[in-house]
């Protein structure tokens, strides 16, 4: 692997359009890979890769909240993940920065139709790394209006946080979810509305996680995140939405392990 | 980030047509076993709702009196109501004449489609659900079995089932109005043959699926099964039941899947972490046991993750 300073040298040397490297076929033939490919890799190296695991169920069976789990921890140098589903209408629902903490995100997405959903898992060297396959999902998860909603009580809990921590070796595994309606903007009169932003720190204030989210984050979004925490210490979470209000809450330390033999 | 319409339309234009829809030769061709007197079963596959077998994967049975032939669960679509309609007429040799639909989901309700909705009888609370969910269930069905679908109109039910003892064409039966695993399920004992018929009340071999469920309703309904004497058991999915195993094993996995769910939350798994979980080999002869799971984890998760993980101490600035 090339040092990321040589690495960058190299590519300011280059004139823009030759610096692009041409992508590699794509393993899931989707109709969009090549739009995609071009936006978010910006001609950085991108290559399929088996380290990158995404985790996702058989089928959609709401494709108002599809569970997603990405771990990169197989990857050296793994310092951004960036979730996408080639054929929602907001495509890109994360773009999660783990700062002390393991390249491992999982969330709930809305699936608006059949579409690959991918990891993609940027390097130090800005090289980038993907996982992802198709899920069939029957329509309207982004055009649909949310359930609290439709019930109408989404502006009593907006902004509840509920969240525990769990030991996984020297490092805490972190729950945290939100009430939001997670307005994506696609439903008659109701604007766009979501959470945008989400900063994990530890209690003294040395930030450990940052994503930035978007519209296609299922209603009331659950995050799981693995952060570096060889003291034991207590966290706070913060997060903003598009209408710029400001959440925040406190973590007690973790007192106990994360539920073993995840796999059997 | 937003999607412009135009890579949009190129993206539709882009995907291959599905080659299903050019030729489509789909058939139901429902069977009829004899197991009691005047008594069939009619065998769903014991497999998710796919294409590929047009969605015929509820049990049906198919009950001979004197008045006509009545049906129990007409089946997922207008054609499929029709070849049920058919058989029994070949099988009884005289028409339907009563149709009863155990429950809303759309493998045992919309088959009445075939039917005059006169002869279609149900709980009232089963009628409500259909009001409530019918036209996104349909949507859902059109979506995943197409061209099965074709000329499906929801139907509602006019005749209303009230639980208690009930006669037709002469033949007694014993109706239950219960529920749990939806908001209700009609179960009916035949008497003359001590037959149970449980709608979706008990899977056999094959996993129960959660959509509606409320897991302690499901069980007192159980208990109640459990506490009628019967000689042989008609699942809503799987074999037969002749030695008073199904309910065992019904409630079985639903204990199994209620303590998982809550251990999964309580525990730090995310869903889909939970949906890999690995399912007990006493589970081994359960059909779809994966897929209901991980449909399980998606129908309960959210809630139990509000039941069980603590509100965040607020930080005011
Ligand atoms: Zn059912």
């Amino acid at each position: 692997m090339m040092r990321p300073t040589i690495f960058l040298a190299a590519i300011a040397a280059l004139p823009a359009s030759a610096s692009a490297q041409a992508l590699p076929a794509d393993p899931l033939d989707s109709p969009m890979w090549q739009y995609h490919a071009e936006r978010l890799f910006a001609g950085m190296p991108v290559s399929f890769d088996e380290r990158v695991k995404i985790e996702m169920p058989i089928i959609a069976e709401n494709q108002h909240a599809f569970p997603v789990a990405i771990d990169a921890r197989a990857l050296p140098g793994a310092r951004r993940i960036v979730l996408f589903a080639d054929l929602n209408p907001i495509p890109v629902a994360l773009d999660y920065r783990p700062l002390a903490a393991e390249p491992f995100i999982a969330t709930r997405i809305k699936l608006d139709q059949a579409t690959p959903v991918r990891a993609a898992v940027q390097l130090e060297d800005g090289s980038w790394h993907l996982a992802g396959k198709w899920i069939d999902a029957s329509g309207g998860g982004c055009s649909a209006p949310p359930v609290s909603r439709v019930r109408g009580d989404w502006a009593e809990h907006l902004g509840e946080i509920r969240g525990s921590g769990w030991h996984e070796g020297s490092e805490t595994r972190l729950r945290i979810s939100f009430r939001h309606p997670m307005d994506t903007g696609l439903v008659e009169n109701i604007p766009a509305y979501n959470i945008d932003n989400v900063t994990v720190s530890r209690a003294d204030g040395t930030p450990l996680a940052r994503m930035h989210v978007f519209g296609s984050v299922a209603e009331d979004p659950a995050f799981t995140v693995i952060v570096d925490d060889p003291a034991r210490t207590a966290f706070s979470v913060s997060a903003r939405d598009t209408g710029g209000l400001e959440f925040s809450g406190s973590l007690a330390p973790a007192t106990r392990p994360v539920m073993a033999s995840l796999h059997p | 980030m937003m999607l412009t319409r135009r890579a949009m339309l190129g993206a539709a234009l882009a995907l291959p047509v599905a080659a299903r829809a050019e030729q489509f030769a789909g058939r139901y061709e429902p069977r009829a076993e004899p197991i009691a007197d005047g008594l069939w079963m009619v065998r769903g596959a014991d497999a998710p709702i796919e294409f590929g077998n047009g969605g015929a994967i509820a049990n049906s049975a198919l009950i001979a009196t004197e008045a006509g032939t009545v049906l129990f669960d007409p089946g997922v679509s207008l054609t499929h109501g029709q070849a049920l309609a058919a058989l029994a007429l070949q099988v009884t040799g005289i028409p339907v004449a009563r149709v009863y639909v155990s429950h809303l989901h759309p493998d045992h309700a919309f088959g009445a489609a075939a039917f005059d909705p006169w002869i279609v009888h149900a709980l009232p609370a089963t009628r409500k659900e259909l009001e409530r969910d019918g036209e996104g269930l349909s949507d859902a069905m059109y979506d995943l079995l197409a061209d099965w679908m074709k000329g499906t109109n929801l139907v509602l039910p006019l005749g209303d089932v009230a639980a208690g003892d009930a006669t037709f064409g002469g033949r007694d039966f014993r109706m239950f109005a219960l529920s749990g695993h939806s908001g209700g399920d009609l179960a009916l004992l035949d008497r003359r043959t001590g037959t149970l018929i449980a709608g979706d009340l008990v899977f056999h071999d094959r996993a129960p699926s959660t959509p509606h469920a409320d897991l302690p309703s499901w069980r007192a309904a159980l208990d109640v099964l459990e506490a009628t004497p019967h000689k042989l058991l008609l699942p809503g999915h799987g074999p037969l039941d002749t030695d008073h195993t199904a309910i065992t094993q019904t409630r079985d996995w639903l204990d199994w899947i209620d303590a998982t769910l809550r251990k999964a939350v309580a525990g730090g798994l995310s869903m889909a972490e939970a949906g890999d979980i690995a399912i007990p080999g006493r589970f081994a002869r359960l059909k779809a046991a994966r897929y209901e799971w991980q449909r399980s984890v998606s129908h309960f998760y959210p809630g139990l993750e509000e039941e069980l993980l603590p509100r965040l101490q607020e930080i005011r600035p």
